[in-house]
């Protein structure tokens, strides 16, 4: 097809971001020397979303990989993509480029044309340059990159290549991220120096929103700066090693006015069932069905767990004058920007927020409360930068948590072992607290500053937009009675907010234990129940071949070994995905082996998504096994890696990913899709081990026995 | 002041009395080495001290007067990549990349005492170092790769 063909066919409607950002140079500029710098809104998290993009736009272009240059994210540097999650870059950000670098090349081959006089079907590219006919080079996107022809909306009309002319995207591109981080380069906003940079932390209170009542200074290093609104208190040094120091000091120097106000651990569950809150029935199906013959009623309990990341938040701010800079790892520049505006009471114009990478990022954690803590104490020294870095403490203590779920199910067969009907109730906080969404601002600062304020409650996004304690919520199976209820939780004594899959875990491990569960209760296979229940084809074909890597159906038992599989399609609307796991039971559950089908639709890169795979499969054994956040009526207590400890290398299983090739389907996202139904998987393996079935996460000795 | 040899140069730094990351990110410019626990939990800051893997986060400056310390930008650069390098490349082995720098000098300790090292080798070699992003087996993959590169 060429690209007058291209043209003439429209889709209807601009994709991805680029509806609410369609001019074209917010997205793309070619330079003489042979580059073409790409904006995108969305953000590197470790998820190596970066690379995709460059791919997408150097395969619609047509010019060579290294030529595409990837600008991070700033404010008012690149458009608005709100913030970088839902395992929707690709869907918002990659399409937007694809149509974006489509359009530009549209442009860019007419004017080639109009100067040239070559007509424009007789026109092809060639590694940015245009190529008549004879293989003359007329032009390139480089001589004609200052002819402000991007200065425009982003035409409607306008196709991307067919997916069998791709010959970038869809291929596994070496990350273009990792040389730096292999070599040790400075690209983490840790790594940032400006001249005069002082490094800053912060005195944290011993209880959730204590107050400072007195503090002594007379003790302090002479050469530390303190910076103080209200309850806030950072000390500002030269040297990292002097700032630890005097807030080491510091924080013996203060006294709190603190009070209880978090709920009892060991009775988490209940606390969340008794906690007032907000009821909402969101599907309600109420077709004919056979009588019940068999019911089985089982509660399921997740515990709060938290981001946990190898790094700490850290930020960098100056302010010079009215005007604030700070670089930051947030997952939405603008979004902070908003909060950082309302926090600080300053227009957003006068903020410039420029992100930089941090350590793995899975949801909503600190990187946004650090850069309110970094633009707080930067004010004791306008005009000179300050790196605030948040210890391990903190770190694993004072950023939001995921909430802590219950979900009860009560479910029926009818004679012929059917499933005839299906009631569930989640209890949850909301899972998303993120800044930049309401009237008022959630970063953890303000309910410090004077005068304090309470972050609003954890909000619940609509199921239309994958949903919160919601997510995953309602089984993917052929249920003829369904009522799902939900309950979001009145207050947030933890602050609460989004983490990798959201409610999707809690629901997926509730929904494909009591599936198999039934399944025994009808007398027939797992997988064969599940089939003989879903009637999603692609849905079907991951289980099925799930199944097949894992040898399911050959499978002999072997002594304090067992498997288990489960299945969810991601939001209901993302990813496919099914997951075979082994566990070892020894002393404690061990899981040995997971075998991953998934089908995202269109791969931007193959490797990439199995990575993603691999990693969101091996965080879901790490919070099946053992993740919990622990605290006291004050304050978490799970503030380093012994008392929140994560999978370490002699813990991981051996995981085989495979994904169903489908380059005509739409892209549907990657990186949380396979944390469900890996923790789903894990708990029915030890069913098939021990004949216990779990009931509260994480899956350990002491929980296993209580269930 | 403390002397020692960084990365085969010969360094000094004045405050003997902070813990080596800090001095190692501070007055010597380095970003390889990263803060993640301050606790010897995280193997995030890992260095190798004449040779042996040594947490940088609690390890005094002066108790290294006169040792070799190398960080993983003493493997190997760009130009001339240590096999370890090379072969994390060519297996993808990361994501964030925040704990490669010590996984990486823990990984060419293990190789320099045992050439040939089996995965239950590497897994407990590497335990120290936590990974959330979940490149375990890209790692154990890459060290292998490695291993094999650097007998042949």
């Amino acid at each position: 097809m060429s690209d007058l063909d291209r043209r003439a066919a429209p889709p209807g409607k601009l994709p991805g971001s680029l509806m609410a950002n369609p001019r074209l140079d917010r997205w793309l500029a070619f330079d003489a020397a042979g580059h073409v710098t790409v904006t995108p809104g969305k953000v590197e998290l470790g998820q190596g979303i970066l690379t995709a993009l460059a791919q997408i736009v150097a395969d619609e272009l047509d010019v060579a990989l290294p030529r595409v240059r990837l600008q991070a994210a700033s404010t008012p540097g690149s458009p608005n993509e709100g913030v970088t999650s839902g395992s929707l870059s690709v869907q918002d950000s990659g399409m937007a480029l694809r149509h974006a670098a489509a359009a530009a090349r549209a442009i860019h081959l007419e004017v080639a044309a109009q100067r040239s006089g070559v007509p424009l079907d007789a026109l092809r590219v060639e590694d940015g340059a245009f190529l008549a006919p004879d293989g003359r080079a007329v032009a390139s996107y480089w001589s004609q990159a200052d002819a402000a022809l991007l200065d425009c909306d982003a035409p409607v009309d306008v196709r991307a290549k067919p997916p069998a002319a791709r010959r970038v995207a869809g291929t596994s591109t070496a990350r273009l991220d990792l040389p730096d981080k292999v070599f040790g380069a400075a690209r983490f906003v840790h790594d940032l120096r400006l001249a005069g940079m002082l490094h800053a932390r912060v005195v944290r209170p011993p209880a959730r929103r204590a107050r400072l009542v007195a503090w002594r200074k007379d003790a302090l290093p002479a050469d530390a700066i303190l910076a103080r609104d209200g309850s806030f208190l950072a000390v500002l040094a030269d040297t990292e090693h002097a700032a630890e120091h005097a807030a080491e000091r510091l924080a013996a120097l203060c006294t709190w006015e603190a009070t209880d106000t978090l709920p009892p651990q060991h009775a988490l569950a209940d606390w969340l069932r008794h906690a007032p809150g907000e009821h909402a029935v969101i599907l309600e199906r109420d077709d004919p069905a056979a009588a019940p013959a068999q019911t089985l009623r089982a509660t399921f309990f997740r515990p709060y767990v938290t981001h946990a990341s190898t790094g700490t938040c850290c930020a960098v701010a100056r302010w010079q004058g009215a005007t604030l800079e700070v670089w930051t790892h947030s997952q939405g520049v603008y979004n902070l920007r908003a909060d950082l505006a309302k926090a600080l009471t300053m227009p957003e114009d006068d903020i410039l927020v420029r992100h930089m990478e941090g350590a793995g990022c899975y949801g909503h954690n600190g990187a946004d409360d650090v850069a309110l803590d970094a633009a707080l104490a930067a004010r004791a020294v306008p005009g000179r930068p300050v790196r605030l870095l948040w210890s391990r403490a903190e770190e694993l203590g004072w950023g939001p948590v995921s909430s802590a779920m219950v979900v009860e199910v009560e479910a029926t067969l009818d004679s012929a072992g059917t499933i005839a009907s299906w009631r569930e109730e989640v209890t949850s906080h909301g899972h998303s607290s993120r800044p930049g969404r309401g009237a008022l601002p959630t970063l953890l600062a303000v309910e410090y500053m004077d005068p304090p304020r309470e972050i609003p409650n954890a909000l619940n996004p609509p199921l239309a937009s994958g949903g919160g304690a919601q997510r995953n919520a309602v089984p993917a199976y052929r249920i003829p009675k369904l009522t799902i209820g939900v309950k979001r939780v009145a207050s947030m004594p933890l602050r609460v907010s989004a983490l990798r899959g959201l409610g999707a875990p809690a629901n997926v491990f509730a929904i494909e234990s009591v599936m198999n569960e039934l399944a025994q209760m009808a007398g027939e296979d797992a997988l064969d129940f599940r089939l003989r229940h879903l009637d999603d084809a692609r849905g079907r074909e991951v289980l099925a071949l799930a199944a097949d890597m894992a040898g399911w159906r050959g499978r002999t038992r072997r002594e304090s070994f067992g498997m288990g599989l489960a299945y969810a399609r991601y939001k209901h609307t993302g990813a496919f995905c099914a997951v075979a796991a082994e566990i070892e039971a020894l002393d404690r559950v061990v899981c040995r082996r997971l075998w991953i089908a998934a089908d995202v639709g269109e791969v931007i890169n193959p490797d990439g998504v199995a990575n993603q795979y691999e990693g969101g499969a091996i965080h879901g054994v790490s919070m099946a096994l053992k993740e919990a956040v622990g605290f006291d009526a004050r304050t978490v207590t799970s503030t380093d890696w012994d008392t929140y400890p994560i999978l370490r290398f002699s813990e991981v299983p051996s995981v085989e990913t495979r994904l169903i090739p489908r380059p005509e389907e739409k892209p549907l996202g990657a990186g949380e899709a396979s944390l469900a139904p890996t923790i789903a998987a894990i708990a029915n393996a030890i069913h098939d081990a021990l004949g216990i079935r779990p009931r509260a996460m994480p899956f350990t000795p002491g929980n296993l026995v209580a269930t | 002041m403390v002397a020692f040899t960084l990365n085969g140069a010969a360094v000094s730094v004045a405050d003997a009395g902070a813990p080596l990351l800090h001095v190692l990110r501070g007055e010597l410019g380095l970003s390889g080495p990263r803060f993640g626990c301050g606790a010897e939990q995280c193997g995030a800051c890992v260095v190798l001290v004449d040779g042996a893997p040594a947490y940088a986060c609690t390890l005094p400056a002066a108790s290294i007067e006169g040792r070799q310390v190398t960080t993983v930008e003493g493997l190997g650069s760009r130009d001339a990549p240590h096999a370890l390098q090379r072969a994390f490349l060519d297996e993808q082995a990361g994501q964030c990349g925040f704990c490669l720098s010590g996984i990486l000098v823990a990984s060419a300790a293990l190789l320099a005492r045992n050439p040939d090292p089996d995965d239950a080798a590497i897994r407990t070699a590497l335990d120290p170092h936590l990974c959330r992003c979940g490149s375990h087996n890209r790692i154990i993959r890459a060290v292998k790769r490695a291993a094999a590169e650097m007998r042949a």
